[in-house]
């Protein structure tokens, strides 16, 4: 794998990663709960499709095909798609999607943190513009963790078994392959594993705070960082991508 | 073909689709204009990552400069250096709050964004400081939504990034 190939993945990772997960928070839009968190749930929304704009299209740079960002957001199939197993999760309630938030925020806050000093100036531009937004996600994951945990029985019930559910996606965030060695030499990428110390730490004082239980198994998914997803990622581009598979290149 | 101060002056008019009351130079958006022979290319930022005025502040700014006979006008959308509530003028900050919008108090990096302390804010219509956060997201992504729990006005506000 040469260098560019390895960026053009690492970037299709990141960019996935926000164009799913943007996609998922953007299913809330006029079902929330309640107002405020309607337009709290789509903001972020708009805040990570926007991101993804930006790194796919630094990815068809560095693919070098001339294809755009559009392109590769709706005319790639899903084995080519490396967003981690975590984000493509279905909202479930609002609890499940409130710690889809809190295992996912935790963890950019740190990797996007060390993305600013990327050697890549493209890359640590997008951090820096990110890792503002980024702490608003992660400060309105943080209040709901802590109201839902420490709420009512019915909120702490639903929150913990969220958290046992999802748990088993967690590992996946730190996977590494070639991709990161090739840019880790390069002072490119975040060596994952110095991040999960970190995860670890933040997530279990706020798992604490919030009176819940930091779950135990070590039962593991794996699959994203070859291109293979759960079930429900094929779901999700199907809809996102039924318009320009209809009608190529269709615009208005 | 007119010189870059001269495309940049025009452009300074352009008013931010959204907070129409200021301009997109006022909020920091409107970064430089670069004329090379007949092309001129003009650099903007977006506040947020995912700020849908872009499309339309591009389409403004192509209209703004039709009338100039350049032949080509590229405009790039740049992230770095990342945006900052720091650019905003004292003066637009005073045409938000008229308009109804609490700018943004003192600058950027705002800590509170992760340990959760809201701030004291003045209600832009009555100017009282017994005011409530009721959410971090308001209506576009740049702004917060609050409460005066004097006039019991609902009221924006513009969060520092
Ligand atoms: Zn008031």
């Amino acid at each position: 794998m040469t260098k560019q190939e390895a960026l053009f993945n690492y970037c299709l990772r990141l960019g996935d990663n926000s164009l799913i997960l943007g996609h998922r928070l953007s299913e809330w839009s006029s079902k929330a709960p309640i107002i405020e968190e309607d337009l709290a749930l789509t903001n972020m929304a708009l805040d990570l499709i926007g991101r993804s704009v930006a790194l796919l299209k630094y990815a068809a740079e560095a693919e070098g095909k001339g294809h755009s960002e559009d392109d590769l957001a709706y005319r790639r199939p899903e084995r080519k798609f490396y967003n981690n197993l975590l984000v493509e999760q279905p909202n479930g309630d609002f609890a499940v999607t409130i710690v889809r938030q809190f295992f996912n925020s935790t963890f950019e806050f740190l990797l996007y943190e060390e993305l600013t000093k990327s050697k890549d100036a493209t890359i640590a531009g997008i951090a820096a513009k990110t890792i503002k937004e980024i702490k608003y996600h992660l400060r309105h994951a943080t209040d709901w963790m802590l109201r839902l945990g420490d709420g009512t029985p019915e909120s702490h019930l639903r929150v913990q078994n969220a958290l046992n559910d999802l748990w088993m996606f967690s590992d996946e965030l730190f996977e590494m392959n070639e991709v990161d060695e090739i840019l880790i030499k390069e002072g490119i990428a975040v060596d994952l594993t110095t991040l999960k110390t970190n995860w670890e730490k933040r997530i279990n004082e706020v798992i604490l705070e919030a009176t819940l239980i930091v779950p135990t198994s070590t039962f593991m998914q794996t699959g994203s960082r070859q291109g293979i997803h759960s079930e429900y990622l094929g779901y999700i581009i199907a809809e996102m991508q039924y318009l320009q598979r209809a009608y190529p290149d269709a615009k208005w | 073909m007119l010189t870059e101060k001269e495309i940049f002056d025009i452009l300074s008019e352009i008013p931010d689709p959204e907070i129409p009351v200021i301009t997109i130079k006022d909020l920091g958006i409107l970064q430089r204009v670069e004329v090379t022979g007949n092309t001129c290319e003009i650099f903007i930022t977006p506040t947020y990552s995912g700020c849908p005025a872009m499309k339309m502040i591009e389409d403004q700014i192509q209209e703004a400069l039709a009338p100039y006979q350049i032949t080509t006008i590229k405009v790039n959308l740049i992230y770095s250096p990342a945006w900052t509530t720091d650019w905003i003028s004292d003066e637009a900050k005073e045409k938000l709050r008229i308009y109804g919008i609490a700018p943004p108090e003192h600058s950027s990096l705002d800590k509170g964004a992760l340990t959760g302390k809201a701030k004291e804010l003045k209600c832009p219509l009555c100017n009282s400081k017994n005011t409530e956060m009721i959410s971090q997201f308001g209506s576009t992504a740049c702004k917060a939504l609050y409460r005066c729990k004097d006039c019991k006005e609902p009221f924006d506000y513009f969060k520092c990034i």
